[in-house]
């Protein structure tokens, strides 16, 4: 087991907000890592800089031994790491099979249409397939965001709050499918979340964030119980019974 | 050291009238997010009014001196019936559409000005050369200017203090910087956009015509004066950096300048000369000199 | 699934026009001729515009494919049609491989502005250069076609059929382009450039692509319109008459490859008719009608005919 992804002592401000103050982290080689916190406690930001969308003021990012700052969002797609968004990001006026036959044209597919078929197949929306994304619920279009980025077959997975804005009955059908589709493929994924059901049931680590910095860093037990964690993320007094 | 004297007078001539044109443009852009192409009609009608009035006046046999109040009001009232026409008569309708779907409807607004202007005053030229050429010539070392485009100038900065104080010191100019910075967040603190949007299209219908009327005594003003103005103006804008007031004033520096630079020592490259300052400017500073900072989009 | 009509509709208007090329009265196969030029330049900025991109600045290539065809007979004596269509094509996609380094990185207004402005220049140099007629232009005269010395009286005919096999291979040719990967990434930039990146292609590398070829196309257009008309002048290079261009574009509608030639035609023949009974509304009557279609029909035409065939 080693570590894939590698932060070491990343920086970033924004005027007088401190984003990342001292992030240093590490992912072991398939493993599958929740990132939790308040809004604005920095997890985003974290997932933009590992995705080349932000340039961190100071630190290193390394993947694979590979230096990733300063490197193009299209850049870091190629070296393997792929992420989905808070907000689904698709093409509103193409259907969901073309959605998908765009990523697998851009990775390259052979056999692009098989492969579509495949994937709507694996994420339960072949029979969405001819509506524009446009117009899809917002848990269907989630998948869909999610399915966009593993048609590379990334060795990395961020996850910004999949299941987010989706109905809470959906939400454990969300993960499954995605954790289903990265099984045994090697994947190592990250996940930012906010509800704590979904958080201790699939990962196997947590990462806590609070304005800027990582406050704990364990199993879901531990964190989950832990006293800052509590104060910052989660909140405690409504918490009687946990 | 004549030369370079000429050069920069000619140059801050040229700026001021630029000024005005851009900075109504920019103005709407910053609060509306429009592009409005329809400023060239507007600067068109701006001159025509202001020679009918104008003209009208002096034929009246009034003081000379009150022409010069007739081309203000000739823009003042091109602004307040255009303003609010085009606002909520057209543009109203279209609010939340893309920014290039906006573009066009004011280009069809500009376009169907354009016969209008010809519908009712017909295609002769109208000229007033009176309130140019009264007021005489001063002196700068051996060359001659007329004292009109002193005017100009006075008029470009009264215009630029006043919008700038109106922007930043008072309540009104306060809630339309809000609305600038953010539209949708205004309108929940309870700020009506609405009104906003209207007294932002009527004023920078005002400037704009008033750019038309002060030029109108300089020029032949007949059909078409409209349409390089348009291109012009977004130079500028583009320049300065769309919705920066400050940004319209130094664009309009810019250009004015080497583009009199141009004039003097190279001709031809006049026109050449304005847009290639604006494509380095756009290199350099893809959203201009002085553009607002977006906020992140995922 | 609609079967794809688009090949046999295609094959029957080229049918067709190349019967008018040789059947139909002179002014028709001027109108026509004219229409499918300005069709060429707006099935560029069709491609465009499904990219995302609105160009207020095809004039610019549209001025250079005709000057350089006009010069070549002007000035190097070379008084053949095909070849003034490929200097005029050629030279196009040189310029548009130049500025389309630098205005891919642009967006939206920005682009549309920066368009417009480089079209201006093109014109200012054209206005003030006495060498090449100033305002006034100068006359082009083309006498062989490939080699072939032309009948007098038939040139027209001539250059209209060939503009009509032209629209065919280039129609056929953007319709694959449109319906393959690239096609469909260009549309996809339109939605969200976003996720292209993300997804690890490069919008920069498409929208490059697409804009020089929308170059080249108006740079053909242009040159098949100095033919037509037998004159240029810096009016090509007007923004006004790139407005024309867009206009011709919203009326059609981005949805298929004949849309642009279509509307073009259509648009040709409402001018001649305003011309001769009402020009002084003719630019009002255009802006109205601007307005109608993005408020009632912003597909453009094309889509009450895509709703007539689905009913």
């Amino acid at each position: 087991m080693s570590a894939v992804l590698v932060c070491d002592g990343l920086h970033k401000s924004f005027g007088a907000v401190s984003a990342a103050a001292d992030v240093s982290l590490s992912f072991e080689r398939e493993s599958v890592v929740s990132l939790i916190g308040a809004n604005g406690a920095g997890k985003t930001t974290f997932l933009n800089m590992v995705t080349g969308y932000l340039k961190p003021d100071r630190g290193s990012i390394r993947f694979e031994g590979r230096e990733l700052t300063g490197h193009t969002p299209r850049e870091i797609t190629g070296f393997g790491i792929c992420r989905s968004f808070q907000i689904p990001q698709l093409f509103h006026s193409l259907s969901v099979r073309a959605n998908l036959l765009v990523a697998e044209g851009i990775a390259a597919a052979e056999r692009a249409e098989e492969a579509t078929d495949e994937v709507l197949e694996r994420f339960g929306l072949t029979r969405y397939g001819g509506q524009p994304a446009a117009l899809l619920p917002e848990g269907v279009r989630k998948l869909l965001d999610v399915a966009l980025a593993l048609v590379a077959r990334p060795k990395v997975l961020l996850l910004d709050e999949p299941t987010s804005g989706v109905a809470a009955d959906e939400k454990y059908g969300i993960m499954d499918l995605v954790m289903g589709a990265v099984r045994g493929q090697g994947v190592t994924v990250l996940f930012v979340e906010h509800d704590m059901d979904i958080v201790q049931r699939y990962c196997g680590r947590v990462v806590a964030f609070y304005d800027g910095r990582v406050i704990a860093d364990g199993t879901p037990q531990r964190v989950l119980g832990d006293a800052e964690v509590r104060r910052y993320v989660i909140g405690e007094e409504a918490h009687a019974a946990a | 050291m004549n030369d370079i004297l000429a050069v920069l007078f000619d140059g801050v001539v040229y700026s001021s009238w630029l000024f005005l044109m851009a900075a109504g443009l920019t103005l709407i852009y910053g609060v509306m997010k429009i592009l409005n192409i329809a400023h060239g009609s507007l600067y068109a009608l701006g001159g025509y009014t202001a020679a009918t009035l104008a003209g009208a006046w002096l034929a009246a046999g009034q003081a000379a001196i009150g022409s010069y109040a007739m081309l203000v009001a000739a823009a003042v009232l091109v602004g307040l019936v255009m303003g609010p026409l085009l606002e909520r008569g057209l543009l109203r309708w279209m609010y939340g559409r893309d920014e290039v779907v906006l573009l066009l409807v004011t280009y069809a607004a500009f376009l169907i000005l354009e016969d209008a202007i010809k519908l009712i005053w017909g295609v002769e030229s109208m000229l007033l050369p009176d309130p140019y050429s009264l007021p005489g010539n001063f002196h700068i070392g051996t060359l001659a200017y007329p004292v009109y485009n002193l005017l100009l100038i006075a008029m470009a900065i009264l215009v630029g203090l006043a919008l700038a104080w109106a922007l930043f010191r008072t309540r009104q100019g306060k809630l339309l910087l809000a609305v600038i910075h953010d539209r949708e967040m205004s309108a929940a603190m309870g700020i009506d956009v609405n009104r906003v949007y209207l007294v932002t299209f009527t004023v920078g219908s005002m400037l704009a015509a008033l750019g038309g009327a002060l030029t109108a005594p300089m020029i032949a003003v007949s059909p078409g004066i409209g349409v390089e103005v348009i291109v012009l103006s977004f130079a500028v804008v583009v320049v300065g950096g769309l919705g920066s007031l400050g940004g319209a004033a130094i664009g309009a520096l810019m250009v004015g300048i080497v583009r009199s630079a141009a004039v003097r020592y190279w001709p031809e490259a006049e026109l050449f000369t304005i847009y290639f300052v604006m494509a380095l400017v756009l290199i350099a500073r893809p959203k201009g000199l002085f553009s607002a900072p977006e906020a992140r989009k995922i | 699934m609609s079967r794809d009509r688009t090949l046999p509709a295609l094959a029957i208007a080229c049918a067709l026009l190349l019967g008018a090329a040789a059947l139909a009265p002179q002014w028709l196969v001027f109108l026509l001729a004219l229409a499918l030029a300005k069709g060429l330049v707006v099935l560029g900025l069709v491609l465009l515009m499904r990219t995302g991109l609105v160009s207020f600045g095809q004039g610019l290539y549209f001025g250079l494919g005709a000057y350089a065809a006009a010069l070549l007979s002007h000035r190097a004596g070379l008084a053949d049609a095909a070849l003034m269509i490929v200097a005029g094509t050629v030279c196009a996609a040189a310029v548009a491989a130049i500025l389309g380094l630098l205005l891919a990185r642009y967006r939206e207004i920005f682009f549309a502005m920066l368009s417009l402005a480089f079209s201006m220049i093109l014109y200012g140099a054209l206005v003030r250069s006495s060498a090449l007629g100033s305002t006034d232009g100068f006359n082009l005269h083309a006498k062989a076609f490939a080699g072939m010395a032309l009948a007098a009286g038939l040139e027209r005919r001539v250059f209209f059929a060939v503009s009509v096999v032209a629209m065919f291979c280039v129609a056929l040719l953007l319709h694959r382009y449109l319906a393959s990967h690239w096609g469909r990434l260009s549309a996809a930039i339109r939605d969200n450039e976003l996720r292209v990146e993300y997804l690890g292609a490069s919008v920069y590398r498409v929208v490059y692509v697409n804009y020089v070829a929308a170059g080249a196309l108006a740079g053909m257009g242009g040159a098949f319109a100095a033919l037509a008309v037998g004159h240029v002048d810096p009016e090509t290079a007007y923004w006004t008459t790139s407005g024309e261009f867009v206009f011709i574009a919203i009326l059609g509608g981005t949805g298929n490859v004949l849309a642009p030639f279509l509307s073009a035609a259509i648009f040709e023949g409402l001018r001649t008719v305003a011309n001769q009974y009402a020009p002084n509304v003719w630019q009002m009557s255009l802006g109205l009608a601007m307005l109608a279609i993005i408020m009632f029909l912003p597909g453009g035409l094309w889509t009450l005919l895509r709703r007539r065939s689905a009913a």
